[in-house]
């Protein structure tokens, strides 16, 4: 009876998680669906979910249609998302090895004053941001778009977290080679501290990637939109084919779910690491 | 080599890099923001030519049946997010941590849409989902049970567009604090499971309520704290769900969505638009706090 009951229970829990894993990829098969079809079969009365034809010429079409400027905005993403990964990697983990590793007698009040910047979340400084980028000559520059976001507290935390953790003995060795800070920190931490690296630079990528109000202030003219502003501008064109928006689309993370599914185990390592919930 | 100086020295070599732009990029918009704050600061960024206007427009601001309304919204919008994230994510988290086998599989799949963005989510959203005139998964399968077509982005009465916004938000976000949880259970002593087990505790819902959910509260306070704090910031969904070519709907604006269109919209009102930013500012800070208190953070588990 007790056995039954657990079996059923269990039988109960495996139909739920299929069932919502299922739900939670259709949108994903939506995009591809639309995508590939036909713009009737977008848009029929009849609607079916699986298409009657496959259209794969859409997938060149989009990047040929004049309106919609996608090549460059996958260009400008790319390229922000490239130099603010590097920039984050490189400003954060250094100051997060200071905090972790140099005894200075301010250094609490140093690292209170990075994370107080957690609590006031960066969407409420965008006016002022805004009023800043823009007296430096910033907009719709790439120097705009990037270097206001470069200093990411978040980041700087987990760096932090994970250096006080990370074994001295290393460190130690190199000291009595008569290595410095410096040289220690980039012959012996930094090789030694990859799996940190590759999850702060997996969630600034994506970060940056799909950032959306930063780039839609500071990217007003169209040679500077990003694929997020891109995308979000062809949702209220007129003159555009439902078709080439959903190619669009899903161009616009195809990069993103490869990079994701590679290395999504450094991701939850450092989710897991970071001690945000400590 | 290692000297107190020298070490002071190496320390902001190593940390000032960060310091200076964090500074100058969050620091400093913030301190300007107060400032610009009280001036009537029209289509200009400097204070220098506009009007001292002391806290006039902080006064305009309170008193702006807008931007109380859009704070309203954002209000309305926590009760809906916060309660259906946290179920949702520890509900996929224990089964999800349950599973004997694919676990690994399971996991990337309701992980996978945190890579996904609200651009494009809302485009997924609003012109395939929830479309609401011919055609759209919601109508189509709705139609098989003989329902009527539902217009659901521009349903007020009732609020449909409320099942939208919530739903993007839900499939968005959902993985990543599940990857929370699952982190947080992995920490708890499977030694708490056998005494409970000696102990008479039925599996389940019992375990459940007396040894894993507590065992989860610093996790629990965490995200609760972060989901308060991202919806404060909602601006990408409603913005890309329900603007369109004519422009943007009053009802359903969050305080981030109505400033950007204070600050940056036709009228360039700086000042206006900084007042109503350090008023968020400040209603996120108190809530932080107060949150943070009541929930005991920073206390070391007992």
């Amino acid at each position: 009876m007790h056995d039954a009951l657990t079996r059923a229970g269990r039988a109960l829990r495996v139909v739920t998680v299929i069932t919502l894993a299922l739900l939670f990829l259709i949108p994903f098969y939506l995009l591809v669906r639309n995508g590939l079809a036909t713009e009737r079969e977008i848009t029929a009365p009849d609607w079916t979910f699986f298409p009657h034809e496959l259209q794969w010429s859409n997938l060149t079409e989009v990047f040929r249609d004049p309106n919609l400027p996608l090549g460059r905005a996958l260009l400008n993403s790319t390229l922000i998302a490239v130099s603010t990964t590097i920039g984050t990697v490189v400003t954060a983990s250094l100051a997060g090895y200071g905090l972790a590793r140099i005894p200075y007698r301010h250094a609490n009040v140093v690292f209170y004053a990075i994370l107080g910047t957690l609590m006031v979340p960066a969407a409420v400084t965008f006016v002022p941001s805004f009023v800043l980028v823009s007296t430096l000559g910033w907009i719709s520059t790439l120097r705009g778009l990037v270097i206001p976001t470069l200093f990411s507290a978040f980041a700087c935390f987990i760096f932090r977290q994970y250096f006080l953790g990370f074994p001295k003995e290393l460190e130690d060795a190199a000291r009595v080679d008569g290595l410095g800070y410096w040289r220690t920190y980039w012959r012996i931490v930094v090789p030694n501290a990859r799996p940190v690296f590759a999850a702060v630079a997996t969630i600034v990528f994506i970060g940056a990637w799909n950032a959306f109000l930063w780039p839609l202030v500071i990217g007003q003219d169209q040679e500077a939109w990003t694929v997020q502003v891109a995308l979000s501008t062809f949702t209220t064109a007129q003159n555009l084919n439902l078709h080439e928006l959903f190619v669009a689309a899903a161009v616009s993370i195809a990069p993103l779910v490869v990079v994701f599914l590679l290395l999504q185990r450094y991701i939850v390592a450092g989710v897991e690491r970071s001690g945000i919930d400590d | 080599m290692f000297g107190p100086q020298r070490r002071n020295l190496w320390f902001w070599v190593f940390v000032g890099p960060f310091a200076i732009g964090l500074g100058l990029f969050t620091y400093v918009p913030l301190v300007w923001s107060v400032y610009l704050s009280f001036f009537d600061a029209h289509n200009t960024v400097s204070p220098a030519g506009s009007d001292f206007v002391g806290l006039g427009n902080y006064a305009a601001m309170l008193s702006d049946p807008a931007f109380l309304g859009s704070l309203g919204t954002f209000a309305l919008f926590t009760v809906f997010i916060v309660p259906a994230t946290y179920a949702l994510s520890l509900a996929l988290a224990l089964m999800v941590n349950r599973l004997r086998c694919a676990q690994a599989f399971f996991r990337s799949v309701f992980f996978l849409p945190t890579a996904c963005s609200y651009v494009v989510a809302s485009v997924i959203w609003k012109l395939s989902v929830f479309n609401g005139v011919r055609f759209g998964l919601a109508n189509t399968v709705l139609g098989w049970f003989g329902a009527d077509q539902t217009a659901w982005l521009s349903t007020t009465h009732p609020p449909w567009y409320w099942l939208v916004l919530v739903t993007v938000r839900l499939w968005l976000q959902a993985g990543f604090y599940m990857i929370l949880f699952l982190a947080g259970l992995q920490r708890i002593s499977p030694q708490l499971y056998e005494a409970a087990a000696m102990d008479g505790a039925r599996p389940g819902w019992q375990v459940f309520r007396y040894i894993t959910f507590p065992q989860l509260r610093a996790t629990s306070v965490a995200v609760v704290l972060l989901l308060v704090i991202n919806a404060f910031q909602a601006f990408d969904e409603f913005y890309n769900l329900l603007s369109d070519a004519r422009g943007y709907p009053p009802y359903a604006r969050p305080p981030l969505v109505y400033l950007y269109y204070t600050a940056l919209g036709q009228d360039q009102n700086l000042g206006l638009g900084s007042a109503g930013a350090v008023i968020l500012a400040l209603i996120i800070a108190v809530a932080t706090v107060v949150q943070a208190r009541w929930f005991g953070l920073g206390r070391k588990e007992e």
